[in-house]
């Protein structure tokens, strides 16, 4: 039976991983490299490498993490952030990763999907979507958990979650596949660095509207957040950053405690 | 020398790191002539059935993979290299090296497609391959398209997908996975190793018998 994914997700930025809390306000988390070699310890069946402020000064930096974590790591990797173009993407497989993310690329060039999952291959292709709950001025947020029948919209946000654009997410989930995207990395923005939950609306309805695997981000704070996401959500894979990065668990934990509730996993 | 052939595109970065990682000597290589020098073939893939037909047809790779499966030399087919053995795919018009005989056809179930992610496999026999590999090990796949050998006697593992499908093969020197060791941790590593191993001792007896 295929195993739920758990994938160890580190934010890095000028070689240092960071977390930040809702895309603000970095504190320094460590050595990537070391990092990637620990969560494979652990039992992580994938890793996420984000650059969360790239620009063409750091690709050369990333670029080196990424064949230095290939040389020792023998799980698949995905790397993403400030991806382009074309050339990006296949400068990052030559690197050594598995998978190349796409975001604010993907938005602004749609065809961008198309080309580099033709030329590529679909499995390569990650198409990551940072959504948002669109609401009034000064209205909370609310319950971000299961509620089938509420009315609700989340808007895509680009440039590391710096800009909003008039996209509807679940649209653009099921354009995306259409394009070729082999994968879809979901994070709400709601959630992201909240450790209360990931938001389980917007995973359930991208999830039930494709028939790729999306992987579900934001919010990870325990195992149990993971258990809803990849039930009630729907998710086929957890990407979870906080969580690991300060010890509070290890990918082995998490998995235990999922495969005591009944979830598949590989221990 | 293990050979990976290189048609294209395809990320060969991960399975050429694995390889070393287990101690090979390496070379990626489009000449047929770095073919017929190497202990050991790898035909890796990503893409498509067609694609990769193509690149093998533009650098002339068709017929000397052929002659390399036919010489006995051990070859290793990963994922599409896995696929592109049978005649043909539901998932392209080209014909595949037509070295086994049966069919490539996509999954049809109401899963997620394509496969993605770790599964178990449960041996069917004991390919060399699989030394120290225990049934039920988990292994990393791609893919949503799957082999169907018309000789059952091949199959040498078998996966739960929706359906039990034939997750990897193995015929004299040749032996092919729809998963991808190069991604499968220690088990993927152990089956390269037991690849290296194969290449090598024959190699070697080639040169004591030569």
């Amino acid at each position: 039976m295929l195993a739920k994914r758990i994938i160890p997700c580190l934010d890095v930025t000028e070689g240092r991983v960071v977390k930040g809390v809702k895309y603000v306000d970095h504190v320094d988390a460590g050595d990537p490299v070391e990092q990637a070699a620990e969560y494979d310890r652990q039992g992580a069946d994938e890793l996420a490498f984000l650059d969360i402020t790239a620009s063409l000064d750091h690709r050369p930096i990333m670029l080196d993490i990424v064949r230095r974590t290939a040389e020792q790591i023998f799980i698949p990797l995905t790397v993403g952030g400030g991806t382009r173009s074309a050339e990006d993407i296949r400068q990052i497989l030559r690197a050594g990763a598995d998978k190349a993310a796409i975001m604010t690329a993907a938005i602004e060039n749609p065809s961008l999907i198309d080309e580099t999952s033709s030329r590529f291959g679909s499995q390569c292709i990650v198409v990551a979507i940072d959504a948002k709950r669109v609401q009034r001025e000064g209205e909370p947020v609310g319950n971000l958990g299961y509620d089938p029948d509420a009315e609700i919209e989340w808007q895509i946000w680009t440039h590391g979650g710096h800009q909003p654009t008039q996209v509807d997410a679940l649209k653009w989930a099921i354009e995306a596949e259409q394009r070729g995207a082999g994968e879809l990395l979901v994070t709400s923005m709601d959630a992201d660095g909240t450790t209360a939950g990931y938001d389980i609306e917007l995973l359930r309805r991208i999830s039930s509207s494709v028939g790729i695997p999306v992987i579900a981000s934001g919010g990870a704070g325990s195992a149990q957040h993971m258990y809803e996401a990849l039930t009630l959500g729907q998710a086929d894979a957890v990407l979870a950053a906080s969580i690991f990065h300060f010890g509070q668990m290890t990918v082995g934990d998490v998995k235990k405690e999922l495969a005591a509730k009944g979830i598949a996993v590989r221990l | 020398m293990i050979a990976i052939i290189d048609y294209g595109e395809g990320n060969l970065g991960s399975v050429e790191k694995a390889l070393k990682h287990v101690g090979c000597e390496v070379q990626i290589t489009s000449s047929p002539a770095a073919l017929e020098q190497a202990d050991g073939v790898v035909l890796p893939g990503v893409g498509a059935f067609d694609d990769c037909i193509k690149g093998l047809e533009k650098s002339g790779l068709v017929e000397p993979i052929k002659q390399i499966i036919a010489g006995g030399k051990p070859f290793l087919g990963i994922c599409l290299g896995l696929q592109v053995l049978f005649a043909g795919s539901e998932e392209g018009e080209k014909a595949g090296l037509g070295v086994l005989t049966g069919r490539v056809v996509r999954f049809r179930h109401e899963l997620k497609i394509p496969q993605i992610g770790w599964n178990q496999i449960a041996k069917v026999q004991d390919a060399p391959h699989l030394q120290d590999i225990e049934s039920g090990s988990w292994v990393y796949f791609v893919h949503s398209y799957y082999v169907e050998p018309e000789d059952e006697s091949i199959i040498a593992t078998t996966t739960e997908y929706g359906i039990e499908f034939c997750s990897s093969v193995w015929r004299d020197n040749v032996f092919a996975c729809q998963f991808h060791p190069e991604k499968s941790q220690a088990a993927g590593l152990k089956i390269l190793d037991n690849f290296r191993k194969l290449a090598v001792e024959i190699s070697e007896s080639d040169r004591y018998a030569g």
